[in-house]
């Protein structure tokens, strides 16, 4: 059996197979545990640069990049183009020949246009990893979606998973629907129709358009943010209005004929998309959510990086030796 | 000059419904003579043509030629050398120029640029409303004394209903049509891509095929209010050739464009984010691929027009939301419609000729699409049977962008003469 490689660059979970999916979270286990040291540090990116780079403003992504990336001993730069003279579009070419100039070996970028990964990947000999795109994909926020999920339950195979929320604008719903289906999970998506993207059932995925029937069907909740510029543009009404018909409350959770776990990929609007007394009760794996984060950005620095699989046990060390 | 004389080609002429094997003879820049076998007066030029169609020169009446503004991505001249060596010598040459060719100094100036480019014939098309801001007619009276052909606000809708119901109206008095690029700009707001499974899959911002629907609706409606000659521009979806051929079945004044990236591909064109596969209106579905095939082939859509729209490669070169719309299409589209249509069985050879010169000629009321004795002697040659690699660099247009690369099309332009010089030989 051969045991599969990630390739260059880690655009989005559409192109990668099921095996290169569970790589990356077996991966992920052995390095949960680094982070619980008191030295949170192991050697196996010594020696590599690596630029994370944010045409929009992020903190979460963003500093969950930055902890993977210091932990495993990586040189790591940040450029926070988002509201300097960097303006998309005209420069992303231009960005792409100086990082190539600067001989880095790893760029994490989250940008505003979908596809701007893929762009840049095509034009640098360095691996790219896509922090975000447009409304494309976020591969690494749904493999710690995953991860999560897969912690609870056990696997992932069978599982009902639901995506609740503003689907069209949404990149963590698109790489949550094709890595949960690829890992054998049954996919649907919840809300109005107006932040439903044409086309959605394409996608082999289930439309649910009260919350109420996506309670009873689910096991799991994944609730997304709701942007509240939504309401301006005219695809919804009031946010007080999405809270009644839409929002998680706890009221609807006790009529569900199982207990649901809840995911939300932050940050957390309470009181709109979700209930308060939800999103920090016991059903609730939001933290968790953070945690795994760290593991999945760390396995796929390293995954990317050449590290072997197998290895990645070995790689994490003793815990001692981090404490030298 | 000297006479011209075409000796033994397959010659196809909708306009006198001939499609047999003959010679053409052209002297002092006009056809002479079409016969089975015609002897060569003294001084000719004897072209051999045998195993070659010769037909009337290809009119083409949607293009952007982007002088004046944007010199570096196409000019008239560039322009009218790329239309010549795709065998079209006509071509209409859209108003959204920079500034807009709203007025008859403006229309002068395309008159004179295309005269002096010596190559395929140019007719401008004035803009619809000054600025093509949507407020306020152009004078169509003067650009139409100066030589404008039709009017557009092409690339925009004429958003007020009581505007363009104005402009069919006014645009009676000159005999002209008024081509309108159907969208409705509030369902389309920052669309990229058509709205489907592809759009959702890629994370773009869809346009909806009712975006065009309901400007093509509204557009046949106020034509048959009017009675003025609607013109809608490069068709895309299944249900505007349905409303188009339901508006003739009433005889509403009506014609219509579909495009060769129309009949030819779908949106699946645009996966991995190619910014030469995005084009406004964007390509959309199996069924309003096929439902263009159709339209073209019954005569809903009564020609074939490229809408041809050049851009600088580094304009292109870029995220997917940000690259501009079009693609040029001068150079490929007579062997797409060979290779698209004719090749598999929509269209005849004859039937192919006709929806790209002899319709577009009649319809926009050109003096080409013909090669009746007296007229112009405006005619392409080319082998059918040569099948050629499109190579974006070889193209003579200065624009690259086109999603065809590296196709392989039937039929090479041979020769174009434009009153009865040649322009072009391949
Ligand atoms: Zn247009």
């Amino acid at each position: 059996m051969t045991v599969p490689t990630l390739g260059k660059d880690l655009l989005g979970l559409e192109p990668l197979t099921k095996e290169q999916i569970q790589l990356i979270l077996d991966t992920a286990e052995p390095f949960k545990e680094v982070s619980e040291r008191t030295i949170k540090k192991v050697p196996a990116l010594r020696g590599k640069t690596i630029v994370n780079l944010f045409f929009e403003p992020s903190t979460r992504t963003r500093i969950s990049f930055e902890f993977a990336e210091k932990r495993l001993s990586a040189d790591t730069v940040n450029v926070a183009a988002a509201g300097s003279a960097v303006e998309k579009g005209e420069n992303l070419v231009d960005t792409a020949r100086n990082l190539e100039a600067m001989r880095i070996d790893m760029v994490v970028m989250r940008h505003p246009s979908s596809g701007a990964a893929k762009f840049l990947a095509e034009r640098i000999r360095s691996n790219v990893i896509n922090g975000g795109d447009g409304t494309h994909e976020h591969p690494t926020q749904a493999l710690l979606d995953m991860l999560t999920i897969r912690d609870k339950f056990g696997k992932l195979d069978g599982l009902k998973v639901c995506i609740c929320g503003d689907i069209t604008h949404s990149r963590v719903a698109r790489s949550n629907i094709w890595g949960l289906r690829k890992l054998g999970a049954e996919v649907a998506v919840c809300g109005p129709q107006s932040l439903m993207p044409g086309g959605i059932e394409g996608l082999g995925v289930t439309v649910f358009r009260r919350i109420e029937e996506a309670i009873e069907w689910a096991d799991v909740l994944n609730i997304l943010r709701l942007q509240l510029e939504r309401m301006k543009a005219g695809y919804i009404p009031s946010l007080r209005e999405y809270y009644r018909v839409f929002g998680v409350t706890l009221e609807r959770l006790e009529k569900a004929p199982r207990d649901l776990l809840i995911l939300h990929p932050g940050p957390m609007n309470r009181g709109v998309e979700i209930d308060s007394r939800v999103a920090d009760g016991p059903h609730s794996v939001i933290l968790e959510q953070v945690t795994n984060g760290v593991a999945v950005r760390m396995a796929v620095l390293y995954l990317l990086a050449g590290g072997r699989p197998e290895l990645a046990e070995a790689a994490k060390g003793s815990g001692r030796e981090g404490e030298e | 000059m000297k006479p011209v004389l075409l000796k033994g080609g397959r010659v196809v002429d909708p306009s006198q419904n001939h499609d047999a094997v003959a010679d053409l003879l052209m002297v002092d820049g006009k056809v002479e003579a079409l016969k089975k076998r015609l002897s060569a007066p003294d001084g000719a030029e004897i072209v051999d043509c045998k195993g070659k169609v010769v037909a009337p020169g290809l009119v083409d009446i949607h293009v952007h030629l982007r002088e004046p503004g944007r010199e570096d991505a196409e000019t008239v001249a560039s322009g009218a050398r790329a239309a010549a060596a795709g065998g079209f010598t006509s071509v209409c040459a859209m108003p959204n120029t920079d500034p807009v060719t709203d007025n008859q100094a403006a229309i002068g100036f395309i008159v004179k640029q295309g005269a002096d480019a010596g190559a395929a014939r140019v007719y401008p098309i004035g803009a619809t409303t000054l600025g093509q801001k949507g407020e306020q007619l152009s004078e169509f009276g003067e650009m139409v004394h100066a030589g404008a052909v039709a009017v557009s606000d092409d690339g925009h809708p004429v958003v007020s209903t009581q505007l363009m119901r104005s402009a069919l109206e006014y645009a009676r008095s000159f005999g002209i049509p008024v081509a309108e690029h159907c969208e409705d700009p509030y369902l389309f707001k920052h669309g990229v891509m058509h709205e489907g499974t592809v759009s959702a899959r890629m994370g773009l911002k869809g346009i909806p095929s009712a975006c065009e629907e309901i400007m093509v609706a509204r557009n046949l409606l106020l034509a048959e209010l009017t009675g003025g000659h609607i013109h809608l521009c490069h068709m895309s979806s299944r249900e505007s050739v349905a409303l188009i051929r339901r508006a003739k079945d009433r005889n509403v004044n009506v014609t219509a464009e579909g495009a060769p990236h129309h009949f030819a591909l779908t949106h699946e064109a645009t996966e991995g984010y190619d910014t030469n596969a995005k084009m406004n209106p964007p390509l959309r579905e199996e069924a309003d691929v096929e439902a263009v095939r159709d339209g073209l082939k019954d005569g809903t859509l009564d020609v074939i027009a490229t809408d041809h729209a050049p851009h600088h490669y580094e304009s292109k070169e870029r995220e997917f939301d940000d690259a501009p719309f079009g693609i040029i299409g001068l150079e490929t589209a007579l062997g797409m419609g060979l290779t698209q249509l004719v090749g598999k069985g929509y269209l005849t050879l004859p039937e192919l000729i006709n929806r790209m010169s002899t319709e577009p000629a009649r319809i926009f009321h050109l003096p080409a699409g013909t090669l009746r004795r007296g007229v112009a002697a405006d005619v392409m040659v080319f082998d059918p049977e040569v099948r050629w690699v499109v190579d974006p660099a070889a193209f003579l247009s200065k624009s690259r962008n086109t999603p065809f690369g590296g196709w392989e099309l039937a039929g090479k332009v041979e020769r174009t003469l434009v009153g009865g010089v040649t322009v072009f030989t391949g």
